[in-house]
């Protein structure tokens, strides 16, 4: 039990049987305890101690008290600090421990931490860590080492039995000499006196201290309770669940919503319709299989050979005409040079900004295929359509980004420039063609 | 008893004289009568139950919202992309701040031998343990799915799953977990003397038990203090280093992003300085009241709060230094977000809270330099106040304008704190007041085995003499 319960009762008083354990002496200042501490280690006393409500300057001199290892001890332990700070962040951020080391179990398993392209170990980014757990070792080392290396706690002291001794964390002073020091004998009152003790008393010590049987059952009990969450874990280690996690909070699994069924006025809507209408242009899955010449370029398994002018959407471009027009053209123009004119060039020569540079800087970009190259030149135009909308080999498609009706535009355009760059005399109206042969 | 001067003014400086560092003429017997009074009295003074229930009544509030938050998610609070953090890492950085003060007296005075930081290191360290205690709990909370909080830690685990070391983030942890636990360990290292004097004197069974408990059965042994004041003095070298790099650490949150106003090398000793001006503040603040209620006026003298307010007067023109430095820096970068990022704060949105900051900060405790504003108490209990406000100002402005305008217009958004942000901070005030208000009651509020340390201890000791041995 406390020492602190065992301090009321003092000797004198009834109680369990006691022996004679240590002298203890009281001075009335820091000065007469120093003093007489000289006198007591003179003397040859080796188990003995001086007692001060505050550490008392030239003390340690005055009992020959040698400069403690607690240091060391400190040093040792801020180095395993240091120690386990870099393995620590080695093994778990920078090895690859999967690889190297299979033997260790997976749950002690650390890998290369990819965060953000650094490198695995940057000494530069672990010092804090390693610092902090520096720090924080040698600090358990200060402070249980000092407690271990004074034996404390010692919640039972014969000391703390005699009442004068209470005073030792006020105002009084104190040494005490333990009966079985080798030197005691009638002498030791009498060198204290002498030394200026205001006044000498035995401090006695129960002789047989077993602790009461409640306190160990209560100790076994409380064990007992301890190991029920250890045992809870265990076993969750080794079940297995069928059920799926029990969710406390429902509203992930439960949310609020407007319904369209329930006729929910909507407030995030101007209309204030729950159920919302066809985004424009909206294609349902049935327009690709009812008209897969305008939508696929395809005429059975075919490649169309045709612009679809029939189509409502392609008319509007060419401003309600039926068939390729000069505003159509201009549409296809305007097109290509957003969409396709960085690659391919202005002419479809091949050469557009992208490529010169990737070429230049031996990137490693395929180039893209001239339009006038003998194979593209025999393609129909539903093979073009195609290659817009789904991409061929190393060029990306570009459906998503270009509505259907202005790929159409934009492969009449392709058309054209290869008609351009392919054209012979006879392509020139008869007319023209006089003014372009003759000489300069 | 001792023979000195019996002068509550212990402010001057008489030359050929040390002014006395505790007043009153008390002797040995004397200061521990003063400290222990009251813990052992049966009753408080009436401030205190007034205290005690208001900060009881936060402490609620504050249950009650973090009940409210991991019920329902952080969408309960005003947070929003951009600005992913607002009061939760605003209020975790005020209160970290807070707490260096308390490591400050308690370590790095010691280390230069400042004996007059005996009077009110105790509870300067108890400051500290209490901030650090409602600093963690903000990053504890704000992390969304709290159940999964072990992430933070280096735990085995069987999905193979590690924290990333090279975050600040985790250094954060690393550090402030460090902090609380040294700062815990140096503090109740230094009560154990004094729980043993309370003890020692104890009236009642259930306070001997508890006192004789956490004393250790200490017996003020020449060999146990020997060891003792080795681990104290080592206790404080192993503290600087520690309380400096803690708010490093936590500027690195910002410093090692690349966010306009975030990104900048002068973060760390800028925040330390910070730190402690905020904290010395909140020592003062507390001990302005303690001292009358406690009857602690002459262990906890005038000189104590003069010396206080001549640090809060320094660290404050440091950090009015580096809220220029930072202008000027903005400007001659040349980097135009940067520039931009500094005008938003002085002129944007959020002017109003940056000029709050600057002129708590920075105007306010000029009136220091007046030896007359050094010594009177409404006045230092209105200047600490305020250097309070701003300091928290401060953090709000780093963490808000910085977050709400970075460099992309188009992702620019503002924040306001909801009601729940606005009681958790409150909570989070209750919290420290109350856990402050515990220790006040029960435990010894003064070092008092270092107090008589530095008494004029012996008969033959010269008047006025406040250097101990
Ligand atoms: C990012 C660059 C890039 C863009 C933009 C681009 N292409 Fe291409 N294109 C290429 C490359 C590269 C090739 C050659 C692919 C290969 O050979 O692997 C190519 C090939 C072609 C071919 C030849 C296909 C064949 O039959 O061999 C055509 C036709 C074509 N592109 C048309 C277009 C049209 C029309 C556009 C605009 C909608 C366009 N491209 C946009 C890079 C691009």
């Amino acid at each position: 039990m406390s020492a602190s319960t065992v301090t009321k009762k003092s000797a004198a008083t009834a109680g369990p049987a006691t022996a004679p354990h240590s002298l203890v002496a009281e001075f009335a200042s820091a000065d007469a305890l120093v003093r007489a501490c000289e006198q007591v280690r003179n003397a040859g006393y080796t188990r003995w101690d001086a007692h001060s409500p505050y550490p008392v300057h030239g003390i340690d001199r005055a009992i020959g008290i040698r400069a403690t290892r607690l240091p060391v001890l400190i040093f040792l332990c801020g180095a395993t600090g240091t120690t386990i700070g870099i393995l620590l962040q080695w093994w778990t951020n920078a090895v690859n421990a999967g690889v190297e080391f299979p033997w260790v179990p997976t749950f002690l398993q650390g890998y290369n931490f990819i965060i953000s392209g650094k490198p695995y170990w940057s000494f530069p980014a672990n010092i804090p860590v390693i610092f902090e757990l520096t720090i924080l070792l040698s600090a358990f080392g200060a402070f249980f080492g000092m407690l271990a290396l004074n034996g404390l706690p010692q919640h039972y002291n014969p000391l703390l039995r005699v009442d004068r001794f209470r005073r030792v964390t006020d105002d009084r002073f104190f040494i005490s000499i333990a009966m079985d020091d080798p030197k005691y004998g009638s002498a030791t009152r009498r060198l204290l006196e002498g030394a200026g003790a205001a006044a000498v008393e035995v401090a006695d010590d129960v002789k047989e201290s077993a602790p009461p049987r409640w306190f160990l059952r209560a100790h076994v009990i409380l064990a007992c309770f301890l190991l029920i969450p250890l045992a809870v874990i265990a076993y969750m280690r080794v079940d297995k669940q069928t059920q799926p996690r029990i969710h406390i909070v429902q509203d992930m699994d439960n949310q609020e919503r407007y319904t369209a069924g329930k006729q929910m006025a909507n407030p995030v809507f101007a209309d204030g319709r729950s159920a919302r209408p066809k985004v424009a242009g909206t294609l349902a899955r049935e327009d690709f299989t009812q008209d897969p010449h305008y939508f696929q370029g395809r005429i059975g398994d075919q490649w169309a050979v045709g612009i679809p002018m029939y189509h409502p959407e392609l008319q509007k471009l060419a401003g309600g005409a039926a068939e390729v027009n000069e505003q159509l053209m201009r549409r296809g123009r305007d097109r290509y040079a957003i969409f396709c004119s960085h690659c391919h060039g202005l002419d479809g020569a091949g050469v557009g900004r992208v490529a010169t540079y990737t070429t230049e800087r031996e990137i490693g970009f395929v180039p893209p295929k001239s339009y006038v190259d003998p194979d593209v030149l025999v393609r129909p135009v539903g093979h073009l359509f195609n290659t817009i909308t789904n991409g061929i080999r190393t060029m990306a498609p570009h459906g998503d980004q270009i509505p259907v009706a202005d790929r159409w535009a934009i492969v009449a355009y392709v058309k054209a420039l290869q008609r351009a760059q392919t054209a012979t005399l006879e392509d020139v109206p008869t007319d023209e063609r006089s003014r372009m042969t003759q000489p300069k | 008893m001792a023979s000195i001067v019996h002068d509550r003014d212990n402010t001057l400086e008489r030359p050929g004289q040390r002014a006395p560092l505790v007043t009153g003429g008390h002797d040995l017997h004397g200061v521990t009568e003063v400290v222990c009074r009251v813990a052992e009295s049966r009753t408080a003074p009436a401030a205190w139950y007034l205290t005690m229930g208001v900060s009881a009544a936060l402490l609620a509030a504050l249950g009650a919202m973090i009940g409210y938050l991991f019920f329902e998610g952080v969408g309960v609070w005003g947070l929003n992309n951009p600005v992913g953090w607002g009061f939760d890492i605003t209020n975790f950085v005020f209160w970290v701040g807070i707490g260096h003060a308390g490591t400050l007296i308690s370590a790095i005075l010691y280390l230069f031998r400042q004996k007059w930081r005996t009077g009110i290191n105790r509870f300067a360290e108890a400051m500290t343990i209490f901030a650090v205690m409602c600093a963690g709990l903000f990053p504890g909370i704000h992390i969304g799915r709290v159940w999964l909080a072990f992430y933070l830690f280096p735990l085995p685990n069987q999905m193979a799953m590690w924290p990333n070391f090279r975050s600040p983030l985790l250094w954060d942890v690393f550090a402030v977990g460090t902090y609380f636990t040294v700062s815990l360990l140096f503090w109740y290292m230094g009560l154990i003397p004094d729980l043993a004097t309370l003890r020692d004197r104890a009236k009642s069974k259930l306070s001997a038990f508890l006192y004789g408990l956490f004393s250790m059965g200490w017996t003020g042994s020449a060999r146990h203090w020997h060891r003792y004041e080795r681990a104290y003095l080592i206790l404080a070298a192993l503290s600087t280093p520690l309380v400096l790099s803690v708010h490093s650490v936590v500027s690195f949150d910002f410093a090692t992003s690349v966010l306009p106003g975030w990104h900048t090398t002068i973060f760390p000793p800028y925040f330390v300085a910070g730190a402690i001006f905020s904290g010395f503040a909140m020592v003062v603040m507390l001990a302005i009241p303690c001292r009358a209620l406690f009857g602690l006026k002459d262990l906890i003298t005038l000189r104590h709060l003069d010396n206080m307010n001549k640090v809060i007067l320094a660290t404050g023109l440091m950090v009015g230094y580096a809220y220029t430095t930072e202008f000027f820096v903005a400007w001659y970068s040349g980097s135009a977000w940067e520039l931009f990022a500094f005008k938003a704060r002085a002129m944007g949105p959020w002017w109003w809270s940056y000029w709050i900051m600057f002129s708590c900060n920075v105007f306010v405790p000029q009136i220091f330099w007046f030896r007359w504003a050094r010594t009177n108490i409404p006045v230092m209990l209105v200047v600490s106040m305020l250097v309070n406000v701003g300091m928290w100002f401060e953090r709000f402005v780093i963490i808000v304008t910085s977050l709400s305008t970075d460099f992309l217009p188009s992702a620019w958004d503002t924040y306001w704190p909801t009601w729940v942000e606005a009681w958790t901070m409150a909570g989070s005030f209750g919290l420290f007041f109350f856990m402050f208000g515990l220790f006040c009651k029960f435990l010894p509020m003064v070092a008092i085995s270092e107090v008589k340390a530095v008494l004029p201890h012996d008969a033959h000791a010269p008047a006025a003499g406040g250097h101990g041995h």
